[in-house]
């Protein structure tokens, strides 16, 4: 697709427009009391809300100190999920005999709800950072796994013979072409990752937690509070948009090739 | 170029070669009794109908695959036990890294093979400017089209002035038009370089047009039925062209070639029924 640059689509002006419909709609509904003003708050309360969780914080805690403590977990569970998650998938795509002893435990665990093991997670590690990122560990592993796996599986095999032909070595072939070729599909793999991830940490901050945006959500429910409920859901909303559009800026920097060969 | 072929060097020699592997009917005999020389400056154009073993065969002397019976040996003297720079291969499609530019694409080899990189450089432009790429350098593979990409990979095997160059159909992807100019200029290159080629076709005017050798080969099992020595390359490149095209002699190998290949096919039809 060629995109003139600086002129913006049909398509993006829908989306803009729909959101406005949604937001105008949000305002008039109540306004005009169709709605029952305790269950969802004005547009203008839940701004105020959000100016205050962003000013004073709630219960102790500032907006982006909830917001902070939630990315700190995602951020270190998904980096030890991808430090050791690449390599175990790479070589089980090369090796048969280490896939099949990683793939029965990974594809057992893999459709497990994660809030199941979840309780188990908290009796041993607690309701603090350990038990969560030990969650989001699990929950990225399995798809930076498999998409590795599937990765090289997906090697063309004249990539690698024609590097040989012009004279690489083994350990040329794996740096140069090897690793590069994966790139595009370990992406795939890491974006599903962290999607997973954040909805994870999200439901296992409303199972048990101190902090995070999770969990104001789930507490601001207890006192009543429809307008933090509210901030906490759009917050949580951007923000996962803001982690997909930031994977998408480092793909398309990365593997500016995936899909076009 | 005369005094090229008049020299008996033998680049890679192919003795009494098998190719047997397991199949789902028991054993397949891929190729039977290949003996073959290739000789310094020779332009070999394989033909046969599919599943004749012509790629096997092209596999073979790149390394990729063991005869199972008999040898391939690099120069007469050593046997060539798994692929190298020596004998570069063109793959039907082409196999450019979509993660290098064409300039880093086609100094690849060299840069793996530790050559000087004041060296390389001379090369990479060398060949790129010689395949009509120079200012493509910076591009990606896939903003090229088909003809140029093929154009790459055929750089991409010349910098490392390989002892052969092996082509598996390289122009099988191509449109009509492309296809001509390639063949123009996979034969000026060789005009130029006195490389040793090694093609396989499916086009016996191709084949006619470029080789100085044409082997016929036929299928199940894969063996070499008859070879040719032809000497058109000279005149399609020059201004007698159209004479060399539609001369009695070219008239006369083209249809005994096509004989061959046809017989095969009916031979085929019938045994599959």
């Amino acid at each position: 697709m060629v995109k003139k640059k600086g002129k913006i689509s049909s398509e993006k002006i829908i989306s803009i427009a729909a959101v406005i419909i949604i937001l105008v709609f949000w305002w008039v509904a109540t306004h005009m009391g169709w709605t029952n003003e305790k269950l969802i708050p004005t547009p203008e309360k839940t701004f105020a809300a959000f100016a205050e969780v962003l000013s004073k914080g709630y219960k102790g805690h500032t907006l982006l100190q909830h917001i902070g403590a939630s990315m700190e977990r995602l951020f270190i569970a998904f980096f030890w999920a991808f430090v050791i998650a690449v390599p175990l998938g790479l070589i089980s795509g090369f090796s048969s005999k280490v896939r099949a002893a990683l793939e029965p435990i990974i594809e057992f665990y893999r459709p497990l709800p994660p809030l199941a093991y979840y309780t188990l997670l908290t009796l041993a590690l607690g309701i603090e950072n350990e038990s969560k990122i030990a969650l989001l560990f699990l929950a990225c592993f399995a798809p930076i796994y498999v998409s590795c796996v599937s990765a090289v599986a997906r090697i063309k095999q004249d990539y690698i013979l024609s590097a040989y032909t012009v004279g690489a070595n083994k350990v040329q072939v794996f740096w140069y072409v090897i690793f590069p070729s994966c790139l595009a599909d370990m992406f795939v793999g890491l974006r599903t990752a962290i999607g997973v991830a954040y909805t994870t940490l999200v439901a296992a901050e409303m199972v048990a937690a101190t902090s995070g945006i999770g969990w104001m959500v789930l507490d601001a429910g207890n006192w009543f509070r429809n307008d933090i409920i509210f901030v906490g859901i759009i917050v949580m909303g951007i923000t996962g948009l803001f982690i997909d559009f930031i994977l998408k800026f480092i793909e398309k920097r990365i593997v500016p090739w995936s899909g076009k060969d | 170029m005369e005094e090229l072929l008049k020299t008996n060097d033998t680049v890679v020699s192919i003795k009494n070669a098998y190719l047997k592997y397991a199949g789902e009917r028991g054993s397949v005999t891929a190729l039977e009794n290949i003996n073959l020389d290739i000789k310094k400056g020779e332009f070999i154009c394989v033909l046969g109908p599919s599943g004749c073993g012509k790629s096997t065969l092209l596999k073979i002397i790149a390394g990729f695959h063991q005869p199972t019976e008999g040898e391939a040996l690099m120069g007469g003297i050593t046997p060539i036990k798994g692929p190298d720079w020596e004998r570069g291969v063109v793959f039907q499609a082409p196999t450019l890294y979509p993660w290098m530019n064409i300039y880093q694409n086609v100094e690849f080899g060299p840069k793996m093979r530790k050559i000087p990189k004041e060296k390389i450089k001379e090369d990479v432009t060398k060949y790129l400017e010689l395949v009509g790429l120079k200012d493509f350098a910076k591009q990606k593979p896939y903003e090229l089209s088909g003809g140029m990409r093929q154009r790459a990979s055929l750089a991409r095997v010349l910098v490392n002035n390989p002892s052969m160059i092996l082509m598996d159909e390289p122009f099988g992807a191509l449109d009509a038009l492309t296809r001509q100019n390639m063949q123009t200029l996979v034969r000026e290159i060789w005009n130029k370089t006195g490389n040793t080629i090694f093609l396989i076709t499916h086009d016996v005017d191709e084949a006619l047009a470029l080789a100085t050798r044409v082997i016929v080969m036929s299928s199940r099992p894969g063996r070499i039925v008859k070879e040719f020595n032809t000497e058109f390359t000279y005149d399609l490149g020059g201004a007698n062209e159209e004479a060399a095209k539609y001369s009695p002699e070219y008239m006369h190998i083209r249809e005994e070639i096509l004989n061959i290949i046809n017989a095969q096919n009916s031979a085929l039809k019938t045994s599959e029924v």
